[in-house]
């Protein structure tokens, strides 16, 4: 059984073939009751949260203080809420949420470019260097982020790239785990013979890699980008210490600042029956964006992803 | 970083060596070609800022004199700095408490979904990754208005069926209650890599293990877990590197509970803190770089320790 032998170390990358399933393994799958129950209730621990969120949306402001949080309350406010919410401080909401698309999109585009190009090469060339090369980018999944900010922020402060978008777009550009989990799918997807095939066929490298890799990659790329996406869109440091001008800000950093108004109270309490329904737009496209492509990265993950 | 014992891939499907040297050139050049951008901006956004955040950490900002070289004064103090020890003690506290809870119910949820024994697993298995989706800024929010004392639905029932408020948001309690917050977030994350690699199990070997007469949970135990203890490493080192980096849950907790949450709640609101509130930014840079190495060290020695268990039990075996 040395094929599943741990290596000593995050190997994950003993890779097997993806089309390989469980073969020949079909034991009686006798249904568990008790686990069925155990499991849904601890199902309700995640989704209860966010059932409040979608309540508390439709609620307004004195609904949210007054009745049974995890109920309509007697009135149905969403659309009076969606509308506050688009209108306060001349719609600065609506320009939050395009800002987080075009940050997060465009982050996560690059940053899966960049990865699978990397991991590519990593899986399917034998060139000098590649394993120092590779070794560097898994040894910089160790660093954390967030203490690098604080360098980054100063070094684009003397670029003058502070409060501009390309402070939140570059340095999410790098993703090291991207470039691992793009390396392994690749070993995995795409048959070296293929490559050889085309080489014979005369094919230069750059097409073989744009006409026959990429199309095998799909799940990979999807996986790849999702999870850089989610990096981007939930990101709240780095474009806080990043950006100064409220038009610029991405949703996180607004509703932190909506919520930080509505705390600061005085005449302002109407705010949070805001935040929340802020809070509920800002979810939604991430949770339909996961719902929609979970065949592609869930096949993803699983086959080039993290194996043992 | 040479040589990283962490991750090192085994297997390099490397191209036969059949071809003209002139042909070979060419590929080594296209490798090149094709890894070249993602190391400009990885020496760009990476080591650079690491190298600049060391240089800065080695001077002083004097009030006459300017920037003055400080050796590494700025080290010393924050290895005296109470507040930044306490910073964290308090993320080790949350890191031995919080981490096994988490994972240990990833894996729980992760073996349950794949026994195939429950039922409605698919749609159990969405729900819990959900909150993966949500921000961080998104989910304190929210957690900060369920927590709440007067209208928070928690304390509703709870006083309902007459237990009393709860305080979730005080100093002693905040603690908790941060932990819930980050569990809630990553359970599903962690669920989803490690089910990830439970599929990838070759069947043959529960065919083995139940020929030998072993029931589920045996399995579950010693074919599974084992066979998946990479990914179980890569799911600890990220919360390694999660917990001691924990920023958006304090510093919007700090809104809602200020008497709960200090200015060094964290290792990295401290150091946020200290550059732009207290515009110490050298000291700040000597904080984060400590934090880095320090993360650095103990994802290292997690890694180290499970080798040399491994050797261990190989040799044994």
């Amino acid at each position: 059984m040395t094929s599943i032998d741990t290596r000593a170390s995050v190997t994950i990358g003993e890779v097997t073939s993806p089309r390989r399933t469980r073969r020949g393994y079909a034991p009686e799958r006798r249904r568990s009751l008790l686990l069925t129950v155990l499991l849904w209730l601890c199902v309700l621990y995640f989704v209860l949260p966010l059932w409040w969120l979608l309540v508390s949306a439709t609620k307004d402001n004195s609904g949210l203080f007054s009745t049974f949080g995890l109920w309509f309350g007697g009135d149905f406010s969403l659309f009076e809420n969606l509308q506050t919410l688009f209108t306060i401080r001349g719609g600065i909401f609506t320009r939050w949420l395009i800002n987080t698309v075009i940050y997060s999109v465009a982050s996560a585009a690059g940053a899966t470019l960049l990865a699978t190009m990397a991991g590519y090469a990593f899986a399917k060339y034998d060139f000098p260097g590649s394993k120092a090369l590779f070794s560097a980018t898994l040894g910089a999944i160790m660093i954390p982020l967030t203490a690098l900010a604080l360098p980054t922020y100063l070094l684009f402060s003397n670029a003058g790239l502070t409060d501009t978008p390309w402070a939140i777009i570059i340095p999410s550009l790098v993703s090291p785990f991207g470039v691992y989990l793009m390396r392994v799918y690749a070993a995995d997807a795409i048959p070296t013979e293929l490559i050889e095939a085309a080489r014979v066929d005369g094919a230069g490298e750059f097409r073989i890699f744009w006409q026959v890799g990429l199309r095998l990659l799909g799940p990979g790329l999807v996986t790849v980008f999702l999870f850089s996406l989610v990096a981007t869109w939930n990101n709240y440091f780095l474009p806080l210490i990043m950006l100064n001008s409220s038009e610029l800000y991405p949703i996180t950093v607004g509703l932190a600042q909506i919520q930080a108004a509505a705390s600061a109270g005085g005449g302002s309490q109407a705010l949070f029956s805001t935040v929340t329904t802020g809070s509920f737009v800002a979810v939604l496209p991430l949770i339909i964006a996961f719902l929609f492509l979970q065949r592609y990265w869930q096949s993803g993950l699983a086959t080039g992803g993290v194996k043992g | 970083m040479s040589h990283s014992p962490a991750l090192s891939a085994e297997r390099s499907s490397a191209p036969p060596h059949r071809h003209s040297s002139t042909s070979k050139r060419k590929q080594n050049i296209a490798a090149y070609l094709f890894i070249l951008p993602f190391f400009v901006v990885f020496i760009a956004m990476l080591i650079v800022p690491l190298v600049y955040s060391g240089y800065l950490s080695l001077f002083e900002s004097k009030l006459i004199g300017g920037e003055v070289f400080a050796g590494l004064a700025n080290y010393v103090r924050a290895l005296q700095d109470s507040a930044f020890l306490a910073s964290l003690g308090r993320m080790g506290l949350f890191f031995i408490v919080q981490v096994p809870i988490m994972l240990g119910l990833a894996l729980f949820f992760a073996l349950a979904l794949d026994s195939g024994r429950a039922r409605g697993a698919r749609g159990a298995r969405l729900l819990i990754f959900m909150p993966y989706a949500v921000p961080a800024v998104v989910a304190t929010l929210m957690w900060g208005y369920l927590y709440g004392p007067d209208f928070g639905p928690i304390a509703q029932i709870a006083r309902a069926v007459g237990l009393g408020t709860p305080e979730f948001l005080s100093p002693e309690n905040i603690l908790g209650s941060m932990m819930n917050i980050v569990t809630w977030e990553f359970v599903g994350y962690n669920m989803i890599i490690l089910y990830a690699a439970l599929r990838s199990i070759p069947g043959e070997l529960y065919e083995a293990a139940e020929i030998d007469g072993a029931g589920q949970f045996r399995i579950a135990w010693s074919v599974k877990i084992p066979a998946i203890r990479p990914a179980i490493l890569l799911t600890v080192i990220f919360s390694i590197i999660g917990t001691f980096q924990l920023f958006a849950e304090p510093s919007l907790l700090n809104a809602i509970a200020p008497d709960a949450i200090t200015n060094s709640f964290t290792p990295n609101y401290y150091a946020y803190n200290l550059a732009f509130i207290n515009q110490e930014l050298n000291y700040a840079a000597a904080i984060a770089f400590l934090l880095g190495i320090f993360i650095a060290i103990v994802s290292y020695i997690v890694q180290l320790s499970t080798q040399q268990r491994e050797r261990r039990e190989r040799t044994t075996s």
